[in-house]
Order: structure tokens, then C-alpha cells, then sequence
């Protein structure tokens, strides 16, 4: 089962810089365990210490904010995108242009 | 911006230069401006503050903006402290004050934090800014980037009321309606704002907009004759305002224009159709529980409110309480402030006078202290919210027999 997890560009850096990751995964939960294996402090700042997710982060899957599914155990489908953003607002600060 | 000396996590205290930055990169939480208090308490005076323009800008030492920069100003500020007898003696209140937020330029209190967000904004360079908006924002940014021709876009949700889509479109903004909620909609700019190099007020410009509504706690404390009340009512959508409110009124403490601490109740307001925080406060948790919307106060609906854990914790630290109200329950509102004290507010404005109108008696006011409550938009954009509850008393003939058998059916108790 692929799913695609989107990096914020607050959080390339732990992924050289990668703004997509490709992972074989059937869960949320299986995401983050495979996600974290190969960048650990990713991982750190998406799961609290109890292995909750963080206040300040909001997960997707598709359209729907994973706090309104299962949470972290939400059972992923074949294809599935899931996207990571903060959830003040979110996204990266552009400088102006 | 001379006052403002780097901008600082609210989470982990790491600290970040003065930039378009919003979250920090370690744990996403939210940064904030901190000023050199010390150097704005050796300079700033009340005199000082009283002989300055009649708009927020009188508190310009407190807002995150340097002398000597050119402002975004339509005018917005020292709206009526209204003392509201009438609507006090109807919910038992001894000492009722309305703060009207409907007088500012585009009729809400969001003016506040555009006028700053864009002064901001044109300072660090941005030539288009935009925002996610459920109506109020949106009018505010199109209004302000029209007067300095920036470029606007504001993304709203597709079901919003038709007369705010129409006061927005009229500046001359691109209005992007999107079609889900709000929380949709703020996702949505989270994505745009990774890839436009665009000034986003409720994302990157986030730090310097929400410290506009700094200013209405400023407004309320000097039209009070330098006196902090001691309760404030505020209606609770992503959580901002109450948290800026509370923090406008330690500021005034901390630069010495307040003798004292303030020692303010702050309490909330949300429509139960939204009413994540109101739940979060009771339920003693810190953690917000996102929700679904479902509410005629549009105006309110954030189910995902950013700053609604914050919002939470102020009102428990300051001894406040939280109501949700019913639809019924606000268009009751509305009504009862416009027969009281002839105000016609927005939805918005309903979820505050009914929820003042449960706080009077659940007995939150029972110290007899002045209850200062915010009114924060204006009834003609949401007057749909109204259509088939309201209309003619009757209707006759144009003859004067007609009239007088009318007159059966029409109020002949109330005002000569």
C-alpha cells in the first residue's frame, strides 16, 4: 500500500530537503513508525513525547483532518496522500518577491 | 520596527528575527513580537497617548510597527464606549458598557489588525497580500489594499453571506470562494502560502496582525478614565482576539500606564453550532477538539480555532466563564440589543449579548464591577440571518379606514 506523505518546508530539512516522501504504509501510525526510521527528528516533531500528536500539528488525510478519523491509527488506502502543516495558519513564511 | 526586538515561540521561547515568520520550526508553535518594554515604559505617557490621532495609531509605542514607517490608514479606532443602561437593566447587569466595533471603516473590529498587518506588510516589501477570511477580514484587506494599491486576494468560504462576498468584491479584490468551510478555506492559504511569495495575514504576517486587537483592550481602559474594567465579554472564533485583549491589558500594566495588575475576568463567547474552546474550558482539557461548524455565526466558525487553547487558559487564569448559545438564541440577541439600545449587530455580535445575557444569570457579574462587552461586527452584512424572522407589521391599503383597523394589530403599549 503507497501512500504520500507531504513535507512542510518547515520540516525539509530533516528530509534533505525532500517536499514528498513515498512510503509503503497501512496506517497513520505505520507512516510515522517507517517515516521515523529514516529521519527520526521528523518523527520528534509530529509525536509528543506520549506519542500523541503535537497541538500545534494538524495531519490530513485527503480533505479530512485525522483528529476527525482515528486519529493516529486512521488506516491509509492505496494511493493515499497524507500532508503534515502547522496548525497556526500554517505554511512556509515567503520573503517578498 | 525599533520597539519590537525579535519575535519569540509562545511554546519553547526560541527566538526568531523580525521577518515574515509565523510558527516556530521546532514545534509549530505560534511566535509572537516581544518589545522592549523597558524603553517604551521610559517614553510613553497617558498625556502623550491622548494627544495623538483619534484611531489605534495613538498606540503606536504598542504595536509592533517602527516609527517613521509609512501607515495603511483608513481611520480605524476610538470607536464608542457606549454605556448601555437600557440592555443592563433588562439582563441585570449593574454596570454595562458596549465597546462598538461597527463604527470602524468597514464595520468590524478587524480593521484593527489590517491596518497593521499591512503597514507590515508594505514595509517588508509585499506587493500582494492575502487571507483566509469568513467575511469580516475579508472586506478589511480589500478595503486597505485598495487605498494603497496593493494587489489583494481573499479566500472565503463559497456559502458565505452574500452581502459580505458583495462589500468585498466592491474594492476591487480578487475574492476567491472556495467551496468548504472555513477550516478548508485556512488549509487551503496554508498550501497557497508554501508556494506564492505572497503576504498572508492570517499565516506569515500572523505575528504582526493579531497584535492589532491589542487595541481595543488600550480603547476600553483609557475611555474608562484609565481604568481596566472588570469583566470583558468577547466572542471566541479562532481565539485571538481574547488572547490579545488579555495580553493589551497586562501591556499597559508592564509600561506603566496602569498603576496596578488588571485583575479582568475575561469571558467567552461561541454559538454551540462551534463551540470547540467554550468545550475545551469546561471540560478542564488543554487540548482543542476540532469541530464541524454548524451555525448561522459565520463570522465565528472556525471548528479548528489556532489560538483556542490559549483563549482557554485566559479565561481560566483570569477567573472568567464561557457560554455557547443557540441560533435561536442569537437572533434573540440581536434583537434585544437593537430594541435596547438601537445597535444592530452582526451574528457575531448576538453569540455576545446572549451569552452576557446567560453570564448575568449563572451570576458571573455578581461583584456589581463594570462588564465591558465587545461588539464586534455590523447587522447589515448578516442581515440575511434575519430574513422571515423579521418584517412590515402589517400591511394595508393605502386608505385611512385601512389604517385604523390596523391599528388593532399593531403595539399601542409601547413609546407614544
Amino acid at each position: 500500500m503507497s501512500v504520500r506523505l507531504k513535507v512542510p518546508t518547515q520540516l525539509r530539512q530533516l528530509t534533505g530537503g525532500a517536499p514528498e516522501l513515498d512510503v509503503e504504509a497501512a496506517s497513520i501510525r505505520e507512516l510515522l513508525e517507517k517515516v521515523g526510521g529514516d529521519h527520526p527528528e521528523l518523527l520528534e516533531r509530529v509525536l509528543d513525547e506520549g506519542g500523541e500528536i503535537r497541538r500545534f500539528v494538524n495531519l490530513y488525510v485527503g480533505d479530512e483532518d485525522v483528529r476527525f478519523l482515528e486519529g493516529i491509527d486512521t488506516p491509509l488506502k492505496d494511493g493515499e496522500v497524507v500532508v503534515i502543516l502547522p496548525a497556526v495558519a500554517g505554511g512556509q513564511d515567503p520573503m517578498p518577491s | 520596527m525599533a520597539q519590537v526586538r525579535e519575535l519569540r515561540c509562545r511554546e519553547c521561547d526560541r527566538t526568531y528575527a523580525v521577518a515574515p515568520v509565523h510558527v516556530c520550526e521546532f514545534c509549530f508553535g505560534p511566535l509572537e513580537p516581544v518589545y522592549d518594554y523597558d524603553a517604551i515604559a521610559a517614553s510613553v505617557t497617558r498625556a502623550g497617548i491622548e494627544a495623538g490621532p483619534r484611531t489605534i495609531w495613538r498606540y503606536s509605542p504598542l504595536l509592533p510597527i517602527g516609527d517613521g514607517v509609512e501607515r495603511v490608514d483608513l481611520g480605524t479606532g476610538c470607536t464608542p464606549l457606549i454605556k448601555a443602561d437600557n440592555l443592563a437593566r433588562e439582563l441585570g447587569i449593574k454596570h454595562l458598557y458596549l465597546k462598538n466595533d461597527m463604527a470602524n471603516p468597514t464595520h468590524s473590529f478587524k480593521d484593527r489588525v489590517v491596518t497593521v498587518a499591512l503597514t507590515a506588510a508594505r514595509a517588508m516589501g509585499f506587493t500582494t497580500v492575502a487571507c483566509a477570511s469568513t467575511g469580516n477580514l475579508a472586506n478589511s484587506v480589500a478595503a486597505h489594499a485598495a487605498r494603497v494599491g496593493l494587489r489583494a486576494f481573499v479566500f472565503i468560504p463559497a456559502d458565505l453571506e452574500e452581502a459580505k462576498i458583495i462589500t468585498t468584491a466592491v474594492y476591487g479584490a480578487n475574492v476567491v470562494a472556495v467551496k468548504g468551510n472555513y477550516d478548508h478555506v485556512n488549509r487551503l492559504c496554508s498550501e497557497i502560502a508554501q508556494t506564492m511569495p505572497w503576504g498572508f495575514l492570517n499565516v506569515n504576517l500572523r505575528p504582526f496582525y493579531s497584535e492589532g486587537s491589542k487595541t481595543l483592550a488600550f480603547e476600553v481602559v483609557e475611555q474608562l478614565g484609565w481604568e481596566a474594567p472588570e469583566h470583558i465579554v468577547v466572542p471566541a472564533a479562532s481565539g485571538s482576539l481574547l488572547t490579545k485583549v488579555h495580553r493589551g491589558l497586562s501591556e499597559l500594566h508592564r509600561v506603566g500606564l496602569l498603576d496596578t495588575e488588571p485583575a479582568t475576568s475575561i469571558h467567552l463567547a461561541q454559538a454551540e453550532g462551534c463551540s470547540p474552546i467554550v468545550a475545551a474550558f469546561r471540560s478542564g482539557i488543554d487540548h482543542i477538539r476540532p469541530v464541524k461548524p454548524q451555525t448561522i455565526a459565520k463570522s465565528l466558525a472556525i471548528g479548528n480555532p489556532a489560538d483556542g487553547y490559549y483563549a482557554a487558559r485566559v479565561v481560566r487564569k483570569t477567573e472568567g466563564t464561557a457560554e455557547a448559545v443557540s441560533d435561536d438564541e442569537i437572533i434573540a440577541g440581536i434583537r434585544l440589543l437593537a430594541s435596547t439600545e438601537g445597535l444592530f449587530t452582526e451574528t457575531a455580535g448576538g453569540v455576545t449579548i446572549a451569552a452576557l445575557k446567560r453570564m448575568a444569570a449563572a451570576g458571573a457579574f455578581q461583584d456589581d464591577g463594570r462588564v465591558v462587552a465587545l461588539l464586534t461586527g455590523m447587522g447589515l452584512k448578516t442581515a440575511e440571518a434575519l430574513s422571515g424572522r423579521l418584517g412590515p407589521t402589517v400591511e394595508i391599503q393605502p386608505d385611512l379606514e385601512a389604517f385604523r383597523q390596523a391599528l388593532d394589530f399593531l403595539d399601542l403599549e409601547g413609546p407614544a
